[in-house]
């Protein structure tokens, strides 16, 4: 079934917290769910589906909706890493599109800030009920070791560079100066990147995205329902999502599932890479950017590279306007997963609403698109196309 | 790593033995051999072991001793970790590519495409586990 024209994005909220010691992991999720709600005009009461990820205290959507005590028709769990809300647009889409609910609310909260997670340098052990882990967790890995090796891998194939990697990091800071909730609002040079120590070879400590408290809400709902609000109609017009694996021992390091996301997201829209406005790419690595600008079809396999340089993506500079909250590497990655980030500052653009140092004129067509779990190491991938009519 | 050993290390390793079908992959490892499951229909081996063929849907996949050779991927120093290693991608002579340690080396004389081959280390669990040595 077709998502077109049926989901419009009513509300948006992105916690303003980056540091919460003095909350818990449910009240986090509690605050965005109704500051998304707030902002499209509703309230819990007219909630009736609900979609969260492992996140979620509990295991599942059940004992976040107990919490906010929804009357749900229809709950959605599904798990799949930092791109798990790009994908639950997609379902809550097709979910209104088939008329099981009509006012979707879905949430992002947690603390890694505050627990003092080194999310990106220490062993990944959690997974250990993962069915390859007697093979993998001798060897503990890093989410940095096998980002690592996708920029050696990239650097090797297509004569990527430091410098180019650096550009993205400092596109980013461009943006996050003009946020006040940026972690990181320092603008950065080139040369702060490149002589930033290195983490795990060659990925150096200022390719690595920021790690925050917070999280995150979006509400989507029907065509009739949004008319009767007041808020500026921004709907979804395509969605993809897939899978990137081991491929039983034979998979490319330097691709992700942008290549099947991002293409099926665009055909559904009807529309191409180059008639986007403005572009949310997850990017909890610099080389992540680069991987996705080529497998989403914004240049050729292995110009990722040249295409980042000289600013481009930097608003009101680059061809690609790109991450004008600052995204991952400089504002907010709220409990280590971008996703709804990425949304929520798709959204804002196609509102008008971003900071007028970084919107875009004329903004009616964004993609949000990003990796759940981690490149390289298998993981989940999503995209989502809005448009503002 | 004693062959005359009534039980053998990995039977005390929790994860080893939430594998039974694997059984036959942690007693070649502790012979120092390592095991690729391979297709009989595909005819391909792959990585991680598994008794399904990823590659082609059978049912029909068999243990075969690897050559235990082949080459470099990719490979990270992980500075951060205590001790550091150097995280590797090896591809193997047989096709799949697995995950592993480079050791016995410096990471700042390795390249991709370099020559390795395969050494077993018993793990603190009580596995033996196979790392990589350049040749």
């Amino acid at each position: 079934m077709s998502t077109q024209k049926h989901a419009h994005v009513a509300g948006i909220f992105e916690h303003p917290t980056r540091f919460a010691p003095d909350k818990s992991v449910p009240q986090l999720h509690a605050e965005c769910a109704v500051g998304a709600l707030r902002d499209a005009g509703l309230s819990l009461s007219d909630v009736d589906g609900y979609f969260c990820a492992g996140d979620a205290p509990g295991g599942g959507p059940l004992w976040m909706a107990d919490y906010l005590n929804l009357k749900v028709r229809w709950l959605d769990g599904t798990e799949a890493g930092g791109c798990s809300y790009l994908a639950h647009i997609q379902h809550a889409a097709v979910a209104i599109a088939a008329g099981r609910c009509s006012i979707a609310l879905i949430t992002l909260a947690g603390k890694p800030r505050s627990s003092g997670m080194a999310t990106g340098t220490m062993p990944q052990t959690a997974g250990s009920d993962r069915p390859e882990a007697p093979w993998t967790s001798t060897y503990r890995w890093s989410i940095a070791g096998i980002y690592g090796m996708c920029a050696q891998r990239h650097m090797h194939q297509y004569g990527t560079t430091l410098e180019q990697m650096a550009w993205v990091k400092v596109s980013a800071s461009h943006h996050a100066q003009y946020n006040t909730r940026a972690l990181l609002r320092k603008l950065l040079t080139i040369d702060d990147v490149m002589d930033s120590p290195v983490i795990s070879d060659p990925i150096r400590r200022l390719d690595c995205c920021v790690i925050t408290d917070g999280g995150g809400a979006l509400v989507l709902t029907t065509p009739e329902i949004a008319r009767s609000l007041s808020r500026p109609f921004v709907r979804v017009i395509g969605a993809g999502q897939t899978i990137y694996t081991n491929d039983g021992g034979y998979c490319d390091l330097t691709r992700t599932g942008a290549e099947r996301s991002g293409a099926a997201a665009f055909r559904e829209a009807g529309i191409m890479p180059s008639d986007i406005d403005y572009a949310s790419i997850y990017d909890n690595f610099t080389i992540a950017v680069i991987m996705q600008l080529e497998d989403l079809g914004f240049c050729e396999k292995g110009r990722g590279g040249a295409f980042v340089a000289d600013g481009n993506l930097i608003s009101g500079v680059g061809k690609l306007p790109w991450n004008t909250d600052g995204g991952g590497l400089c504002n907010n990655h709220p409990m280590n997963r971008g996703g709804i980030t990425k949304a929520i500052e798709a959204v804002r653009q196609l509102r008008g609403e971003a900071h007028p140092a970084v919107q875009v004129k004329n903004c009616r067509l964004a993609l949000a698109s990003g990796p759940g779990l981690v490149t390289g190491g298998g993981h989940a991938h999503a995209s989502v196309i809005f448009e503002r009519n | 790593m004693n062959p005359d050993k009534s039980t053998l290390t990995f039977e005390q390793d929790p994860l080893a033995i939430a594998y039974p079908e694997s059984r036959e992959f942690w007693v070649a490892a502790e012979m120092g051999n390592l095991l690729l499951k391979t297709c009989d229909e595909c005819g391909r081996a792959h990585w991680y072991p598994r008794t399904l063929c990823p590659l082609c849907g059978s049912e029909r996949t068999q243990w075969k001793v690897g050559s235990g050779t082949g080459t470099i991927y990719a490979f990270s120093r992980s500075r951060r970790m205590d001790p550091p290693c150097t995280l590797a991608y090896v591809t193997l002579s047989e096709g799949p590519m697995l995950m592993t340690h480079i050791v016995d080396a410096r990471a700042e004389d390795l390249k991709i495409g370099q020559a390795v081959s395969v050494q077993f280390r018993p793990t603190a669990e009580g596995r033996a586990m196979p790392f990589f040595s350049t040749v």
